[in-house]
């Protein structure tokens, strides 16, 4: 930069010496750069590049958690095997396909609820009234909650027999008989669903919501000057406009539900009517000591969230080379 | 007129009545956990929806009894030295990736984004297997190495977004007059990025304090637990008899702090999950 900017005020011999400096300078930068990174690297190396290596290997071995240096390779059997007759393996485990089937329905819901009312959520709060940043930070609420807590408050209000909601929905008259939230294998699912839209609300609203504060006023003025009904405006102006923030959100929401481990493991426990890939992988590797096993099915989840993660970085990569 | 009255009466009422389901949304939930918590436990199970007297004999029983203090001691040791951690390592790597251009910058931003988006159960065996080599299963330390696969990532990818917005003008005065890069970081940079350091940090202490599979997995005793896995493993006489009321205490106690910490730094934690998603 700096050796370009004083082409046209010096004589050729200064510029070539400006240019050499400028270079020297660029390549310490470019250095330093190098040795920054170094122990950020090192780091993710070692917390995340060599484990997931590692569990890439154990899928292929009959490691078990006792003693995970001993494993003898076995080739694809923790996937899929033959042995006299029939098939086994994790891809003819019923268990596992319940528990994928299990995360994305868990994944399309939630996040298609979360969606929605988050939408809701951020106009109000873009709406303009007294006490907009107090509801804001009331808001905020379910986010600041840790999960655990999140699901501890759920399970008590769930309570089948003195929980609040069977109370208020008995007293309202909308059922007759207590229901069992978390232990019906029919309503589990969507207790589950409940807890987590109410805690990740907030998170959809802030996102939109920051992305409806940027929008330009004009065109709503002109809408407005117009006459158009402000419904035919949201779903023709805003919706639009703020379609790449709602992608950008759906996304982050997406992969983090197709992780979900803490607020069904709290809920539900180990049940089947709501395991997912990763409680299943856990309960495969830790419980049941089977580090083979377990490694294939936290492979696969992988595999899974690594093909959105790699649509995501599709649609982002303009974004990310942005300013070069 | 006075239809136009009508109307336009109607409309606020709507919108009030709007907040109100809102607020009670977001609210109740908690509110009904500070309630439980203050009950006796003879009262615990006649529903109420406000508190007729104040009772602390569970946040008595939660203090006294078990390791639930030494679960919140270990909660913060690992919080605060996972946030210095990837503070440390995130501003400097900002650095590198925010204001100098090499080569493999994106393919590094890639690797980051990768690693932040990884899920926790495929890295478990392996991590379980670099813990128990390093001797730090059923320890801080252990915790606080593998928080940094959250923490880390996702601190270098919100200061580097900051340090992207810093004008250029700064550093060239610092280059003129041959100030080396670590001088220009906390010379020039780091008194401009106190403000994002500090949003970061509390979102990453947020994120350590909440985070409940690698302290389930990595550590064995109740001295060593962190708050969430204290809770989740409160348990009473039998499996169906939950103790709520301490249940409702340990939750209230550990969650306090945070709501208050988010009611201060609104703003910034704003500005910082927006930075982090919508302008990553």
């Amino acid at each position: 930069m700096t050796a370009s900017n004083s082409v046209a005020t010096h004589p050729p011999s200064a510029t070539r010496r400006g240019r050499r400096q400028g270079t020297k300078v660029r390549r310490q930068r470019v250095r330093a750069a190098w040795l920054f990174l170094v122990p950020m690297l090192v780091t993710l190396a070692m917390v995340a590049g060599w484990p997931l290596l590692r569990t890439f290997y154990f899928s292929f071995t009959d490691a078990s958690l006792a003693d995970t240096g001993g494993a003898n390779f076995i080739g694809f059997e923790n996937y899929l095997g033959y042995y006299q007759g029939a098939w086994y393996g994790l891809l003819t485990d019923s268990a596992w396909w319940q528990s994928v089937w299990n995360t994305l329905f868990f994944s399309v819901v939630s996040v298609s609820l979360e969606v929605v009312f988050g939408i809701i959520v951020a106009l109000i709060l873009n709406a303009e009234f007294k006490g907009r940043m107090l509801v804001r930070a009331a808001v905020l609420i379910p986010w600041a909650i840790p999960t655990i807590v999140s699901a501890k408050m759920w399970a008590w209000m769930l309570n089948d027999q003195f929980g609040i909601i069977n109370h208020l929905l008995m007293l309202l008259g909308l059922i007759d008989a207590p229901l069992a939230w978390t232990a019906d294998a029919d309503l589990s699912m969507w207790a589950v669903i409940i807890v987590d839209v109410w805690k990740t609300i907030p998170f959809v609203a802030l996102l939109v919501l920051a992305a409806l504060q940027m929008l330009p006023r004009d065109c709503y003025e002109a809408a407005e000057v117009d006459g158009i009904h402000p419904i035919k405006v949201f779903f023709r102006v805003t919706l639009p406009l703020i379609t790449p923030a709602l992608l950008v959100a759906v996304i982050f929401r997406l992969l983090d539900a197709l992780r979900v481990f803490d607020v069904i493991y709290v809920l539900t426990s180990n049940s089947t009517s709501t395991m997912t890939m990763s409680i299943y992988a856990r309960q495969q590797l830790v419980e049941f000591q089977d580090v083979g096993y377990g490694s294939a099915a936290s492979t696969l989840l992988f595999l899974i969230i690594a093909l959105a993660t790699v649509i995501y970085l599709y649609l982002g990569r303009r974004q990310l080379g942005g300013e070069e | 007129m006075n239809t136009r009255f009508a109307k336009s009466l109607a409309k606020r009422i709507g919108f009030w009545s709007l907040i109100a389901v809102l607020l009670i949304y977001a609210v109740f939930p908690f509110y009904y956990a500070v309630i439980t918590s203050l009950k006796p436990s003879s009262a615990l199970f006649q529903v109420e929806y406000w508190l007729s007297s104040v009772d602390f004999s569970n946040y008595v029983t939660i203090f006294t009894q078990g390791s639930f203090v030494q679960a919140i001691i270990n909660s913060i040791v690992v919080a605060v030295s996972v946030v210095a951690i990837a503070l440390l390592l995130g501003i400097t790597a900002a650095y590198a990736l925010g204001r100098v251009r090499f080569r493999g910058r994106t393919t590094v931003m890639m690797i980051v984004l990768g690693v932040s988006m990884f899920p926790q159960v495929a890295v478990l065996s392996g991590l379980f297997e670099v813990i128990r080599t390093l001797n730090l299963y059923n320890s801080p330390g252990g915790l606080i190495l593998s928080y940094t696969i959250f923490t880390l990532p996702f601190t270098v990818w919100v200061l580097t977004t900051f340090m992207r917005q810093l004008p250029q003008e700064l550093e060239e005065a610092a280059i003129m007059d041959g100030a080396t890069p670590w001088i220009t970081i906390t010379k020039v940079f780091l008194p401009l990025m106190w403000p994002a350091m500090a949003t970061t940090g509390l979102l990453a202490f947020i994120a350590a304090w909440n985070e409940f599979l690698f302290a389930l997995t990595f550590t064995l005793t109740n001295e060593e637990r962190t708050v969430p896995v204290a809770i989740a493993l409160i348990s009473g006489g039998s499996q169906h008899e939950l103790p709520w009321g301490p249940i409702m205490a340990a939750s209230v106690t550990v969650t306090v702090p945070l709501v208050i910490l988010v009611m201060i730094f609104q703003r910034r934690i704003v500005s910082g999950l927006t930075a982090g998603a919508v302008k990553g």
